[in-house]
């Protein structure tokens, strides 16, 4: 679960990490007074805000006001700004970049850092970033730190409030089971201060259940996509026509890179996980009726549930409604010459292999074009 | 031969009497696992399937010398269990909960590795040696006895890729889901590196989905130390980019997890890489 900018920083100043003076609104009225001259930010979970003209300076509480509302209700890059973050401008003299995530290669936590932060952290080259791995059974000690620290090279006063921050932020990423914590830039100010400029932090959706306070936290759904959320099932949205539902992300990507070698195009995938279970069948039936593809192609590699039960699922959601669009549908497993039967007689088209499914739903689709 | 499970398998199910652990323990022994055991705090002295079911790992190796075990319990509780079974001295642990937190699985499999105990998971569908055992929940029917062994990150696709082998009469020697999760016990190294020796297994097939590094990895490790053919399919190509947060990722990735950067790493190792999955078996010789 990805945290707004100022929630993010809110996590931060909680493990004792300095993070600018600031607060959140909503509406342009709700700023009152400002000490000096701030950034007005919109809260967005993407990048490129700055890019986007959704951080902008002000001098005084009316020039605020004013940014505020252009930036509130702004769209960047598909994402509405609902808030702003108006926090003190700080005097940059240096940005420097600090991240710890998961490395999947060596099994561990990561900590990144350079001293040529800011937006173009991506195309630094490898040896001006360090990284370490925070091994299981030494965790962090403050040898990292220091590491950390003598990379950046810094003068001592702020090598130690760097080595400090480090060891906030892995303790942070623990305890909050954080897979993500990054500062990008942390900023060293004139008055060499080390302060984090901004902000993002992803917490392990699998490990909410021991961290009741990030819950309720909204995200920023599409109707069908917080529907899909409530059941269990991935929802993606795409560009072309065919509504394809699967289960398991393998398959479901192995039936898209078909579709796509037959020539068609999915519009929207549902992935149910790796169940065959039939109520999630017709529920995903069900939602993807409301997306509106021009043909539907059912893929599923069954384990332990019957196909004929699969299909039973699939009619009786088709049947609430009269279904006007083609389905191609390929269900795989126990009892599946029952299941075809029952599937051609509701006047679907069965398949019996993934390809002749992609091939059957391409042509069907080129054709209702 | 077949590797990691084979008729030495002596099986403990943690969460034997739960839906899942009970279903899957009958279908375990229907494929030819020797299922001694089954844990479920609080619950010893009960039968599942004719199983004997014990509260703790510990006195389940004690009674049955069970060597092996398959984990099912919910993913709250899934580090306490892993650990358990580790610290009671089984050597081939099989996670098949899923939606485990990513910092649980880092602990329980740095200490598994520190061991050298085998850790398949987790988020996976398991394990299974056509003819002498399965430990996981994979399907029964897809599988027939062979010469090719099958590692792959993916369940359902792996079910596809195996059935279409076994339609075209390609039986397995061994065939592991190592699982999709970030962090897994075993990766695809691991397991190249088993069936490489493994005299049974004469040909290998891969099978990667997009994200993380593991099949450029692999195919670093194909071109230096495998000599048998190997097939590959990876999943993805024509998926659209995740949204992403942060900078973390593409700093370690360094251009590398797209399906065209692992297709290619893929075929400068002389591996022959399949566009659907269904085209594995005519790659196969």
């Amino acid at each position: 679960m990805k945290l707004l900018e100022y929630k993010a920083k809110e996590v931060l100043k909680k493990y004792g990490i300095p993070v600018p003076e600031g607060f959140v609104v909503s509406s342009p009225d709700q700023i009152r007074a400002i000490s000096g001259p701030v950034m007005v930010k919109a809260q967005v979970l993407t990048g490129g805000r700055g890019k986007a003209g959704g951080i902008k300076p002000a001098q005084t509480v009316e020039e605020a006001r004013k940014v505020a509302s252009a930036i509130i209700g702004m769209k960047i890059r598909g994402y509405i700004s609902k808030e702003v973050l108006v926090e003190r401008r700080l005097d940059v003299a240096k940005e420097l970049y600090l991240g710890i995530t998961i490395d999947r290669s060596r099994r561990s936590l990561v900590l990144m850092a350079s001293p040529d932060g800011g937006m173009d952290i991506e195309s630094v080259p490898e040896n001006r970033i360090l990284m370490i791995s925070l091994d299981q059974f030494i965790g962090y000690q403050p040898f990292i730190g220091r590491k950390v620290a003598s990379f950046m090279d810094l003068p001592k006063e702020q090598a130690s409030q760097l080595a400090n921050i480090c060891q906030r932020m892995s303790e942070l990423v623990m305890k909050e089971d954080a897979e993500l914590a990054e500062i990008n830039p942390l900023v060293v100010t004139k008055d060499r201060k080390v302060i984090a400029g901004d902000a993002k932090v992803t917490i392990d959706s699998d490990a909410l259940f021991r961290h009741k306070e990030y819950q309720s936290l909204p995200e920023d759904l599409t109707p069908l996509e917080e529907k899909a959320k409530k059941l269990d099932i991935a929802f993606v949205q795409l560009d072309g026509n065919i509504g394809v539902i699967a289960n398991g992300a393998g398959l479901t990507m192995a039936t898209l890179d078909s579709i796509n070698m037959f020539g068609g195009k999915a519009g929207v995938f549902l992935d149910l996980g790796g169940t065959d279970d039939p109520e999630k069948v017709k529920s995903a039936m069900l939602l993807m009726r409301e997306a509106r593809p021009k043909v539907i192609l059912l893929n599923i590699f069954g384990g332990i549930t019957k196909c004929d039960t699969v299909a039973k699922g699939v009619l009786d959601a088709i049947d609430s409604q009269k279904v006007a669009i083609p389905i191609v549908a390929r269900i795989k497993g126990v009892n599946e010459e029952i299941a075809r039967t029952m599937l051609k007689d509701a006047g679907m088209i069965p398949a019996s292999g993934l390809s002749e499914a992609a091939e059957l739903a391409s042509k069907e689709s080129l054709r209702s074009v | 031969m077949a590797i990691i499970v084979d008729d030495n398998t002596k099986l403990v199910v943690q969460g034997i009497t739960g839906y899942q652990g009970s279903y899957h323990s009958k279908a375990m022994m229907d494929f030819g696992t020797k299922v001694v055991a089954g844990t479920s705090p609080g619950k010893a002295g009960e039968k599942v399937n004719n199983i004997p079911v014990f509260d703790s790992v510990s006195e389940a190796i004690e009674t049955t010398g069970a060597n092996t075990s398959c984990i099912f319990v919910p993913a709250p509780f899934c580090k306490d269990a892993a650990l358990e079974a580790i610290d009671a001295g089984i050597k081939t642990l099989v996670v098949v909960t899923e939606h485990l937190p990513v910092l649980d699985a880092i602990h329980f499999v740095s200490v598994a590795r520190s061991r050298g105990i085998t850790v398949i998971g987790p988020n996976c569908p398991g394990i299974a040696s056509p003819g002498k055992a399965k430990v996981g929940i994979l399907p029964n029917k897809i599988f027939k006895k062979g010469n090719i062994g099958v590692v792959s990150k993916s369940g359902t696709l792996t079910y596809e890729i195996v059935n279409s082998m076994t339609e075209r009469g390609l039986g397995q020697s061994t065939c592991v889901g190592i699982g999709g999760d970030r962090v897994s016990g075993t990766s695809f190294i691991d397991i190249l590196e088993r069936f490489e020796t493994d005299k049974q297994t004469k040909q290998i097939v891969l099978v990667g989905e997009i994200g993380g590094t593991a099949e450029e990895e692999a195919a670093e490790y194909i071109k230096e130390n495998i000599d048998k053919p190997v097939v590959a399919y990876v999943a993805g190509r024509t998926a659209p980019p995740g949204k992403r947060m942060g900078h973390a990722g593409a700093i370690i990735a360094r251009g590398r997890g797209t399906a065209e950067s692992k297709i290619k790493a893929l075929v400068a190792a002389g591996v022959k890489v399949a566009k659907i999955p269904t085209d594995v078996p005519e790659l196969l010789t």
